[in-house]
């Protein structure tokens, strides 16, 4: 027995060492293993698209169980109102387009049939890094028959690239690079992390001179940006990226430099001049111009968004609120006219010059695939689901979706209030922060402020911007007779409304949906929490190039049936206006 | 239906456990050198190296910017006080080559020399004390390699912003079949073919590391075959091009001479060689010969129109004022050895001026 021991043990020691030169087979298994399940959780959730008549398409992600789809607005746009969707189970779904934003390319469809839609994890693009796995879903040259989409492997080569506009309007900002093959009909598919959580939106390639196949250079659109235009595509538009009123330029010291401003831009009555240094925007170091365009490309026009400065070695600390690159009906006509760039058939292989003024190739964004063979070409019918579904309106991709984000926002807030009940006259009074009280007194017709010392009288007139009053407030007065005015007319006898989609606020953490109304030539953006449906601002533009009179609302309590503000605070400009304490809130009939 | 997966999940994870408990008893028993490898998960090696090598790879600025001609290339740091690696191209076909480092610093830069027959070049800027590759340190690659590509390729990346990083195998270490119709370039030694789409425009000089970092070879020029259209992804082994970065690095293979040099009294000219080059319109004018007269030391030498004259001796020549400027070092009496380029051939010839006699044999 002792005897066999040494032996036992020998053959232990063989088998432990034969054990440890497969160590790296097992790593590599593993590995293996995990990829393998990333990718079936991942495979889920991407959809092949296609036109209903079967002439080209593209690829999506389903980011919601409702069945929203990201994709890209090249592939969409040709689409028009109606889509053809083909998920991993096998299933084709319709959907309707909802909305585009032509600039980065992006638009949001919504499939029918289901409530239950496999979605992707989305994660934080910006904590990816170059030399990450990767891999890319889709339908490159529409080959799944079985909608099984196909997929494609490699690492990220770069993140944070900015890609110049590839026609007139394109522009891919802070985008992702990748190995993994994208080749047409990839285009508007996920790209997704080695854990199967979805990344970016696979759009543009670098081809050049090589024909219309993948060379190992392709972009994706960050998820990050995208979940900046998701609330504002939900909202059914043709939505517009931003711009700072600014032109910002690299030096050769390494700073990115204001060399021209608009005087009629936000940025300047923040206090933005010529040659200042810029140092952070969006919460990021700025060191170049082309990292100032990345951060400008990712968020939607309208957002009021940190941006900080040095001049003579002081820092300031300002919000900036963006304005849109282009004029609605610049937009309008971009976005409804022809695609800027044909779109080729992969086995062009044209040869472009390159840009005036530029070194890199144009990398151009990626062409629908081939039809599919079998399918038969020539208009077809717009399924019933997706007439129900469509509202045509100048400016809209899908009006139906607005009305339907304005009405969740309406019955979220006054839904179940009544009306009737609040439109007598509204009398708001307390004590204001620092000294002296004040009282409110606000109808369909004017809006008055009393204070010990004077009173303010304000008449809605024919134009509701032409007397600001109080002095110094932007407006405070018109503002709360809008505020009253949607409170109690709804967003039938407001006059105009429509649901802007999601922005950020100061003060709040996430985003908040934003309804504006327009009426009798002056504009109210009205702030609400998207949980509770409380109002939390308002916003009262008198004209487009002055600031607002900032009206923020909180310490909600109840009274009577309804909730209503104890605080009120008031700014203008750079400046605090005054903060009411709302001790009294009585509607008088 | 919930319930029983997560059961499932347990009872999978436990038996896992056990597993891993007796498998890192085995590793502690025997060695503790397994662990490491386990440890670290691929991805996070990649990121590592990548990270590593960054520092090291540099975009250079030049001439070009016309229809598919780039005005940029990538390169590669190889020494602390700023020599670099790259291919020689067009693009440095310019008194104004600019390098930018991967953390946005701006170099004007020198091409301390080249050799057109490997299509190599290095430059060198004014710094110190930066990270480089260590051409001591150089790895030999086989087929089935893993590596990683790095390089500026479409000019994606400006300024501070990071070269582009490809992921791929060496498919097989073949020497290059190097013709015209086939794959039209002077370089006819082995290289390292690759799976992945690395040599794109811009890419040249760009650096092909194994997945740990170490240096493999240097991306060489796109190159198409023209019988089949398909386009070749490789590089240049880094052994291959030792012998010529040491030659330049020791002052052969240079644009550049020593100043101090004593001109002859009477120097060589080119009517004496019987060569006229092509007229001199451009700031650097490429020394292209226009003619060569007939019964001339030029002739005799076997000199033709539309050669391209490279290097004057161990001088290369970039222009036709640089090929005058060194011709002013040469007395008449003595022979010139002149490397001319002939469609892809590099061929020396020796011209021997007249007045010297007849020449032996």
């Amino acid at each position: 027995m002792r005897r066999v021991c040494p032996a036992l043990l020998a053959i232990f020691a063989l088998v432990a060492c034969r054990e440890l030169s497969a160590a790296p087979e097992k790593a590599v298994l593993e590995a293996e293993t995990q990829r393998i399940a990333a990718m079936d959780k991942a495979k889920n959730s991407v959809v092949a698209v296609f036109m209903p008549n079967g002439q080209g398409g593209g690829s999506g992600v389903v980011v919601s169980p409702d069945g929203y789809v990201v994709t890209n607005y090249h592939v969409a746009h040709p689409c028009g109102k109606a889509m053809l969707c083909g998920m991993a189970d096998g299933n084709v779904y319709n959907a309707v387009l909802v909305g585009l934003d032509p600039v980065g390319d992006v638009a949001l469809i919504k499939m029918f049939g289901r409530e239950d839609f496999p979605t992707a994890e989305l994660a934080d693009s910006d904590q990816v890094r170059v030399g990450d796995w990767a891999f890319a879903m889709g339908n490159p040259f529409l080959l799944a028959a079985d909608m099984t989409p196909t997929v494609t492997c490699g690492i990220i080569s770069g993140v944070h690239r900015y890609q110049f506009p590839a026609g007139t309007l394109l522009e891919y900002t802070d985008c992702l690079q990748t190995d993994a093959a994208i080749n047409p009909g990839n285009s508007g598919g996920p790209l997704f992390d080695g854990q199967g959580r979805l990344i970016g939106i696979n759009g543009r390639c670098s081809f050049e001179k090589r024909g219309r196949v993948s060379v190992g250079v392709g972009y994706a659109i960050s998820i990050n940006q995208v979940k900046h235009f998701l609330g504002v595509l939900r909202a059914g538009q043709i939505v517009d990226h931003a711009t700072l009123g600014a032109q910002v330029a690299s030096d050769a010291d390494g700073r990115a430099v204001v060399q021209n401003i608009l005087e009629t831009s936000d940025a300047f009555r923040r206090g933005l001049r010529m040659d200042d240094e810029i140092i952070s925007f969006g919460g990021r170091p700025i060191t170049s111009a082309n990292g100032f365009k990345n951060v400008l490309g990712i968020y939607p026009k309208g957002w009021r968004v940190p941006l900080s400065f040095q001049r003579d070695g002081k820092r300031y600390d300002v919000l900036v609120r963006l304005a849109g690159v282009h004029g609605e009906e610049e937009l309008i006509q971009k976005a409804s006219g022809k695609p800027q760039l044909p779109v080729p058939k992969p086995e062009d292989s044209p040869k472009e010059g390159d840009a005036k003024g530029k070194k890199a190739p144009q990398p151009r964004k990626l062409p629908e695939g081939k039809p599919s063979a079998g399918e038969s070409g020539g208009e077809a019918a717009v399924p019933e689901i997706v007439q129900k579904n469509f509202r045509e309106k100048r400016g809209f991709a899908n009006y139906h979706f607005n009305v339907l984000e304005q009405e969740r926002v309406w019955n979220a807030w006054q839904g179940r209030t009544d009306l009737g009940a609040i439109r007598g006259t509204w009398t708001l009074a307390g004590p204001l922060e620092g000294n002296g009280s004040f009282r409110f007194v606000v109808d369909d017709k004017s809006a008055v402020l009393k204070l010990p010392s004077r009173e303010d009288r304000w008449e809605a007139g024919e134009e509701l911007g032409s007397s600001l009053l109080p002095r110094g407030s932007g407006g405070l007065l018109p503002a709360l007779y809008l505020w009253r005015r949607l409170a109690t007319e709804g967003l039938a006898g407001f006059g105009a409304v429509h649901y802007f989609g999601t922005a950020p606020l100061v003060g709040h953490a996430g985003l908040v949906d934003v309804l504006v109304g327009s009426y009798k030539g002056v504009d109210c953006r009205y702030y609400f929490d998207p949980e509770a449906g409380r109002l939390l601002a308002l916003e009262f533009f008198h004209d487009d190039e002055s600031d607002p009179c900032e009206v923020y609302f909180s310490e909600y309590h109840q009274s009577g049936n309804h909730w209503v503000p104890g605080r009120m605070e008031v700014r203008f400009g750079n400046e605090p206006f005054a903060v009411f304490k709302l001790q009294e809130f009585r509607v008088e009939r | 239906m919930n319930r029983v997966r997560g059961y499932d999940e347990h009872g999978d994870r436990a038996g896992r456990q056990t597993r891993s408990a007796w498998w890192l008893a085995l590793v502690l028993v025997v060695s503790t050198s397994a662990t490491t490898a386990a440890a670290s998960p691929a991805r996070m090696a990649l990121v590592d190296t990548v990270d590593a090598v960054q520092p090291k790879i540099v975009k250079i600025y030049g001439a070009g910017g016309y229809r598919g001609m780039e005005s940029y290339q990538s390169g590669m740091l190889i020494s602390p006080e700023g020599h670099i690696l790259t291919a020689y191209s067009y693009v440095l076909d310019t008194e104004f080559i600019t390098v930018v480092l991967s953390d946005g610093r701006r170099y004007e830069a020198k091409l301390l020399g080249a050799d057109p027959r490997l299509e190599v070049a290095v430059l060198k800027i004014e710094a110190r004390g930066l990270h480089a590759f260590d051409l001591q340190q150089v790895m030999k690659a086989e087929a089935g390699t893993g590596v990683l590509a790095f390089s500026n390729l479409f000019g994606v990346a400006a300024g501070n912003e990071y070269a582009s990083v490809q992921r791929g195998t060496i498919s097989v270490i073949a020497r290059l079949d190097a013709r015209r119709g086939a794959f039209d370039t002077p370089y006819h030694g082995p290289v390292y073919v690759l799976d992945v789409t690395t040599n794109n425009p811009g890419a040249a000089g760009g650096a092909l590391v194994s997945r740990r970092g170490d240096l493999l070879g240097m991306l060489g020029k796109e190159l198409r075959n023209a019988q089949n259209n398909t386009w070749l992804n490789y590089a240049i082994p880094i052994a291959e091009l030792q012998g010529a970065i040491d030659e330049i690095k020791a002052g052969k293979l240079s644009s550049r001479r020593d100043m101090q040099a004593k001109k002859p009294q009477r120097p060589l000219d080119l009517a004496a060689l019987g060569v006229v080059l092509v007229p001199d319109i451009l700031a650097r004018t490429p020394p292209y010969v226009d003619s060569v007269r007939a019964g001339s030391p030029a002739e005799k030498a076997g000199l033709r129109p539309d050669d391209l004259i490279v290097f004057c001796g161990d001088h290369l020549v970039q222009s036709c004022k640089a090929l005058l400027a060194e011709l002013e070092y040469i007395d008449y009496e003595d022979s010139v050895r002149l490397t001319i380029q002939r469609g892809l051939d590099l061929q020396e010839l020796e011209l021997r001026p007249n007045h010297r006699g007849a020449p032996e044999k």
